[in-house]
């Protein structure tokens, strides 16, 4: 992470340049967000020069983002790299933004970034001499209410792990910290001193000087209109002054940036809306404020408020916000957006809650500055899937200050070396497919994201807007017998099942940390599943069919694919796609349907993900034919003992064991319909089938199956059980679990890996090496010994390890286990080395060896940990069941 | 405020009181006495004398019997918002290439019932052949019949007034060819408004009768705008005389005009054209127009009088045009020969026919009257007709800027609210939509706490004024709910508004409001167009 230190030229430079820089130095003491960034002539880029023809890489978009992948990928000598920016620099969202940089974010990889970023504006002055306004003045998040600070607390263990110096403090050690605020509300906050504010135009100025000394062009006044992509991809552009030609597009657009990726030969959908964003600044008090004041977020009260000038910047992030530009309307800068008073009013209230003296401070402006948001409060990052060497850096949710350092520095690695050095899927605009494009539907999500930013962030919160986008064709009947539903790259999907009569809390009321209202609920499905049979609709899952007219789809499989396809028809295997560093690109159940077609069944959210990794290595020979039939089958899975009994009485075919071995798929009929894939997995562990059903025969099938299955006792089920059940067998999930980072040997997936099945396979070498040289963390799974369900925090997942009192990693999911009656947490184990915190090998007596505590918003909960599952607890034994146990799959 | 026994009690006596005193009032609220102010304040000053009403018992007892009482079901608020608005309208002139260039920016207009059916009537609509916009609130008695009538014909009757005679020659010989007709009038109806179709083609018959006698006899220079309104008004009445005399085909047809003209109502209408404002009125509606004082504070301006026992002129002139034998019996208990509350009206052909022709009318064709016991009988002391009549009184005003809006509406509303107080509300109400404007702090000085306390006052009138975008609507609210501080009172009005069908009419008349809303900045120009002129 800290990789990016200062190259010794850039303070060479700087001291070199003093003299230059001087009057691109301006006072940031004297002016105001909107008076920020008034003369350019003097910074060293230009309007005027005419625009190379070629470049190796084109960024658009001049704010901090644009900025800092054009500094960071100077930094890693790219340097033949244009930037075009259509107005002026830093006069977008940039100019007008608060300048708070937090470490508090919800997601590991945000609070990465923002830490990286944080590090990196500290040294920024010193290493370009461009003044940054950089001052750690600490940041203080209040809480109201216990529950936020339940969250809070969460928040500290997990920072705390990652480096960052954070602690929770009492309501009295608040006001020592800042003159202004009335404590009488408040249960606690949470302080992190190492939070700072900037001057967002003037990092953008310090980016923009080290990039130009590195050779970076950047032109003001030219915007992009039209991105070329040739046979997939990037080959160059189409601006107001000319054409350029190059190998890879930036698109750093911000709010402009949805449009921007329309506009291109292959459209590539950014998804991200614009909304108003108020915030209000102050003359000076009248006793003034120091500038080190801290950074007040009072969540609970929708608001932050920072020092400016010796007045104080407060705005906040309402209930109801106002998306603007839904239409697209473009526009060079944020001329004079509209302030609306009334509107920010129940800020303004929440401010003088919080500082009640503030009221006879006179007002200097209230500012209305435009920010994006995306579908999923996650900024958006990474290569297109609809062309190559399309790189996208944009949405940030209003964090850009805090994330725009570590998030170009993670996109300039992805560029120059193919992927990040770290773990960027929950930002990979790959989780994105054209289906989350709509200007409606993102609308009225961003409606819902933007109040999100603050609120309390419970266990197991879904979106409410944009819902009911892709559903099975048994919704209405499974919604009729009370299905409470999730939705996963916009399919929805059950949760559990409400039975008649019984009547949950509110959404509102059962956002918890504690034991949630569902408990008994999902423990009686999860106890059908184990005695009787239950069944799920999984229609969400994606998938691919393969096929060729020869050998070329096993060919390409077994390059792609670790384990080894080449098995007779009707098969399942399951198996990793590898990057070439050994990581899971993807974890997936491949069917050989017939010597020269495949039908691949890979996790929902891998869509686009999958899809254009395969696409990316497949020959281009018109007698491979790749389809997505996502939309072509209903999925059922019937889990538990009597599933096959269900299944034989529709069929008339015995389906024992015996039979139909596991891992096994038949295309057959069930009741009236014919040509149904029954396959003899289903994804938890526990023994039954999955079917794949064409869609017309889906209503018929599931009446046949819940006809026939009553007198077995069947119930529907929804993924809150299939949960419990997947992580009690230690079944590891792609997206949650797995990442491109992991490899099947960190994960006890070894016997997945043929080495010797004849072909090389992406990613063999490196994890050939890494046998050769044993593994640095091990897929482990923990029970919770001391945790008492009724009354403890739930665990959920994030939660810090510790080994011996030592940090090793952090839990990946969990879930409660109705079987063992214990919750059961997933989770790395690592072996750091004392002092230097270097990365050992961790051997399996290194895991067992080892008393294990889980820290739940800071308090341990001692647990056992385990590496292979408690197969011997399951009463409900198969003989085929080890197969299916050891060769676990699951998303 | 009102108990629930205290309602019950007075029900009772107001129940005694209508049985004992006016055996033909069944049907009318002008044939009944009881106002709801009579009952809602305690005001027994206009009780009938011998009615056996009394004083509503101490609050003391009051409240304890209130106690007593098991809570009442009490309406919902957007119960209360959907009783309300059920008749609500409004018009908003269209605007003409971002001017309005109509001294009308629009109107608000609202009914609320208490008779079933309501007898009330209003009509709006802009005139085609000439300028201006005509509207007009009728307040129907023993039955809707009349009011029904004059709603959809007297607007007819005053354009044709209005027009020249070379449009009306025009109209009539498209009529004569068959060729299609101009219209003459644009209306702005409720979708709710009745429309009669089976009475059309008579209607169409007289109106054609009365325009070709214009044609005939007028000059070439058309009516001043004030002789044309009473014209209309005149003719419309003495047609509906006609028709109920004479024997029609289509016996449905024979009975509606029978029905119409021993029905009545009475008219208030104005007719706005530029700077130019003519109210006529024909008894008990009224018109008052709100003026904006240069301090920001309202007053209200009647522009017509009230023709009924109150207005000691009208007294007068009734009492003048009948031999001094009746002057004791044609105005009795504040009444129209005892009977009538209205001393002008449409139709109430009773209080206007002979009793010859009455009874040479009304015999002639029991079989239309059967069981209708009201119909047969003739008023009393009946010696020298006509004893009623639909002669409008015009006033005419020229426009200020500062006049900012028209109200015309029924007695149900004027009885139970002073004209100073329906000005001061629709004033406020007007202005509070419009100072919701967004503000800016920019160049002013302003602290935190000033922009706060600001905001919050913008934000309650917000709040109060989103419940009603139309003024009518929010005019009625008001005058059903306020409790003594000008306040809407929650469980006041879903007393007032959840009474039994047979017992509203004991507290509250029919209510019919329209709010004109006028284009000061308009008139403003006009104004100052024709002062330099002069």
């Amino acid at each position: 992470m800290r990789s990016c230190s200062v190259p010794k030229r850039s303070c060479l430079w700087a001291e070199m340049f003093p003299r230059l820089l001087s009057d691109v130095i301006y006072p940031s003491q004297c002016h105001l967000p909107k008076t920020c960034w008034r003369r350019s002539s003097t910074a060293p880029v230009s309007n005027v020069r005419p625009l190379p023809s070629q470049a190796h890489v084109v960024i658009c978009g001049g704010g901090i983002v644009g900025s800092s992948v054009a500094y960071h990928l100077s930094k890693l000598g790219w340097t033949d790299v244009v930037l075009l920016e259509q107005g002026r620099l830093a006069a977008g969202t940039t100019r007008l933004c608060g300048g708070i940089v937090s470490t508090v974010k919800h997601i590991s990889i945000e609070t990465m970034m923002a830490d990286y970023s944080n590090k990196l504006y500290q040294q920024l002055e010193q290493e370009t001499g461009v003044q940054t306004g950089y001052i750690q003045t600490g940041s203080i998040s209040l809480a109201h209410t216990q529950d936020r600070l339940i969250s809070l607390r969460r928040l500290v263990s997990r920072l705390q792990v990652m480096g960052i110096p954070c602690d929770i403090i009492s309501p009295k050690q608040v006001a020592q910290l800042h003159p202004l605020v009335n404590i009488h509300d408040l249960v606690g906050a949470m302080h992190v001193p190492g939070d700072a504010v900037i001057s967002p135009p003037d990092v953008v100025q310090a980016f923009v000087t080290a990039a130009v000394h590195n050779g970076v062009q950047i032109y003001e006044g030219a915007s992009v209109n039209h991105v070329m992509v040739e046979k997939g991809h990037v080959t160059g552009i189409e601006t107001d002054r000319g054409h350029i030609d190059c190998e890879y597009f930036v698109n750093c657009a911000g709010q402009w940036a949805y449009e921007l990726g329309l506009m291109s030969e292959e459209p590539v959908s950014v998804p991200l809306h614009p909304c108003e964003h108020f915030y209000l600044v102050t003359r000076p008090l009248e006793q003034g404020l120091r500038p080190d004041v801290p950074v007040i977020m009072d969540l609970d009260g929708r608001i932050y408020v920072r020092n400016w000038q010796g007045g104080v910047l407060s705005g906040g992030f309402e209930k109801n916000p106002k998306p603007i530009f839904t239409e697209g309307r473009n526009q060079l800068e944020f001329q004079s957006m509209l302030e609306d008073w009334d509107h920010y009013e129940p800020l303004l209230s929440a401010l003088l809650r919080r500082m009640p003296s503030l009221e006879s401070t006179e007002i200097l402006q209230l500012v209305n500055c435009p920010e994006s948001f995306t579908a999923d409060m996650r900024c958006i990052m990474g290569e297109s899937a609809a062309a190559r060497n399309y790189f996208v850096l944009a949405g940030m949710n209003s964090s850009g200050t805090s994330f725009a350092g570590g998030a170009g520095k993670y996109l300039a690695e992805w560029m120059v070396h193919g992927y990040p050095s770290a773990n960027v899927w929950p930002l990979d605009i790959k989780r994105f497919g054209v289906l989350q494009s709509s200007r409606t539907f993102l609308r009225h999500r961003v409606m819902e994201v933007m109040p999100l930013i603050y609120e309390l962030k419970v266990p197991r919160w879904d979106f409410q807007t944009g819902r009911q986008l892709r559903t099975s064709p048994l919704y209405d009947r499974l919604d009729a017998q009370g299905a409470r539903w999730m939705e996963k790259h916009g399919f929805e999907r059950v949760k559990h099942f409400v039975p008649p009569g019984r009547d949950l809390l509110e959404l509102d009321q059962s956002k918890t940390f504690y034991k949630p209202d569902w408990f008994d609920i999902v423990g009686a499905e999860v106890t059908c599943c184990k005695e009787a049979v239950c069944v799920i609709d999984m229609s969400s899952f994606t998938k691919f069919e393969l096929s060729s007219s020869g050998g070329q789809a096993l060919e390409i499989l077994q390059h792609l694919c670790s384990n080894d396809l080449d098995v007779p028809v009707g098969h399942i295997v399951h198996t990793g796609m590898l990057n070439d560093r050994g990581g899971y690109q993807n974890d997936c159940s491949v069917v050989r349907l017939n010597k020269r077609s495949f039908f691949i069944i890979s996790p929902t959210d891998q869509q686009v993900h999958c899809w254009s990794w395969l696409k990316q290595h497949m020959p281009n020979d018109s007698q491979l034919q790749l389809e997505d039939v996502t939309w072509k089958y209903t999925a059922l899975n019937l889990i538990g003992p009597r599933a096959m009994d269900v299944l034989s009485e529709l069929s008339y075919v015995p389906m024992t064991p015996d039979h139909f071995p596991s891992l096994f798929c038949k295309e057959m009929s069930v009741g009236y319909a014919n040509g149904i894939r029954v396959m003899s997995m289903t994804h938890t562990g526990e023994p039954g089938f999955m079917l794949y059903i064409p869609i017309e025969y889906a209503l018929h099938v599931y009446n046949e199956i819940m006809n026939v299955g009553q007198k077995y006792g069947i119930r529907n089920a929804g993924y809150y059980a299939l949960r419990s059940l997947r992580i009690e067998k230690f079944f590891a999930f792609w997206g949650q679990d797995l990442d491109t980072f992991s490899t099947p040997l960190e994960c006890g997936r070894e016997f997945r890996v043929k080495f010797d099945k004849g072909t090389d396979f992406i990613g063999r070498d490196a994890l050939l090496q890494q046998r050769q040289e044993g593994v640095c963390r091990r897929f482990t799974m923990f029970i919770l010994d001391d945790h008492d369900t009724d009354l403890d925090l739930w665990p959920w997942w994030g939660e810090p390890i510790y080994r011996n009192g030592h940090y090793v990693g952090m839990t990946t999911s969990s879930a409660y286990s109705y079987t063992l009656a214990r919750h059961v947490c997933l989770g790395f184990v690592h072996q750091y080395e004392e002092g230097t915190g270097a990365k050992l090998v961790v051997n399996p007596d290194f895991v067992n060896r080892g008393d294990y505590e889980i820290e739940i918003a800071g308090q341990r909960f001692r647990a056992k940990a385990k590496l292979y599952p408690f197969s011997s607890l399951f009463t409900q034994k198969r003989r085929k069941d080890e197969m299916e146990l050891s060769s676990f799959q699951g998303k | 405020m009102l108990g629930v026994s205290g309602i019950t009690d007075r029900i009772r006596h107001a129940g005694n009181s209508r049985g004992i005193y006016l055996s033909a009032s069944a049907l009318s609220n002008h044939f009944g006495i009881w106002t709801p102010k009579d009952l809602c304040s305690g005001n027994s000053g206009k009780a009938v004398p011998g009615s056996g009403f009394q004083r509503r018992p101490s609050k003391l007892q009051h409240g304890r019997s209130y106690k007593a009482q098991p809570q009442p079901y009490q309406l919902t608020l957007p119960q209360i918002n959907s009783i309300l608005k059920t008749n609500e309208y409004s018009f908003k002139v269209p605007e003409f290439d971002g001017r309005n260039i109509s001294s009308v920016l629009g109107f608000d207009s609202n009914q609320l019932a208490s008779n079933v059916p309501i007898e009330d009537r209003r009509s709006a609509a802009s005139c085609l052949q000439s300028r201006g916009m005509l509207l007009g609130v009728f307040d129907g008695h023993a039955g809707c019949a009349c009011a029904q009538a004059i709603s959809e014909r007297l607007l007819y009757y005053i354009a044709v007034s209005l027009l020249p005679r070379k449009t009306l020659i025009e109209i009539e010989d498209a009529v004569e060819n068959e060729r299609p007709v101009l219209p003459i009038l644009h209306w702005h109806k409720h979708p709710n408004d009745y429309v009669s179709r089976e009475t059309g083609r008579l209607y169409f018959t007289s109106l054609r009768t009365y325009w070709q006698e214009c044609i005939d006899l007028a000059d070439e220079e058309k009516l001043d705008t004030s002789a044309a309104l009473k014209h209309a008004f005149n003719r419309l009445d003495s047609d509906i005389s006609l028709e109920a005399q004479i024997e029609a085909s289509n016996p449905y047809t024979n009975y509606t005009a029978l029905r119409v003209a021993l029905s009545g109502s009475t008219a208030c209408v104005a007719h706005i054209d530029g700077t130019d404002m003519h109210v006529a009125n024909a008894g008990d509606s009224r018109a008052v127009l709100g003026v904006q004082n240069p301090d920001g504070s309202w007053s209200a301006l009647t522009l017509s009088t009230s023709h009924n026992a109150q207005n000691p002129e009208e007294v007068h002139r009734v009492r003048s045009e009948h031999p001094a034998s009746e002057e004791k019996t044609v105005v009795r208990h504040d009444r129209l020969l005892g009977l009538l509350m209205p001393f002008r009206a449409f139709g109430d052909v009773k209080f206007k026919w002979s009793l010859e022709l009455q009874k040479q009318v009304l015999e002639s064709r029991p079989e239309l009257l059967t069981g209708d016991e009201f119909f047969r009988s003739y008023p009393a002391n009946h010696h020298t007709p006509p004893y009623l009549t639909a002669e409008p009184e015009v006033t005419y005003h020229r426009l200020r800027p500062q006049d900012k809006f028209l109200v015309l509406a029924t007695d149900g509303l004027w009885d139970i609210m002073h004209r100073q107080n329906v000005v001061q509300i629709v004033g406020e109400h007007l202005t509070r939509l419009h100072i919701q404007q967004p503000i800016s702090a920019a160049g002013y000085k302003v602290t935190v706490g000033q922009m706060h306390s600001l905001l919050l006052e913008r934000k309650a009138r917000m709040s109060s004024a989103f419940k009603d975008q139309n003024t009518a609507t929010h005019l009625i609210r008001h005058a059903l709910g306020s409790n003594e501080f000008g306040n809407i009172e929650h469980s006041r009005l879903s007393k007032m508004l959840s009474l039994p069908e047979g017992m509203a009419r004991t507290y509250r008349d029919d209510l019919t409001v329209v709010v004109v809303q006028l284009n000061s900045h308009l008139i403003g120009a006009y104004n100052r167009a024709e002062d330099s002129i002069d």
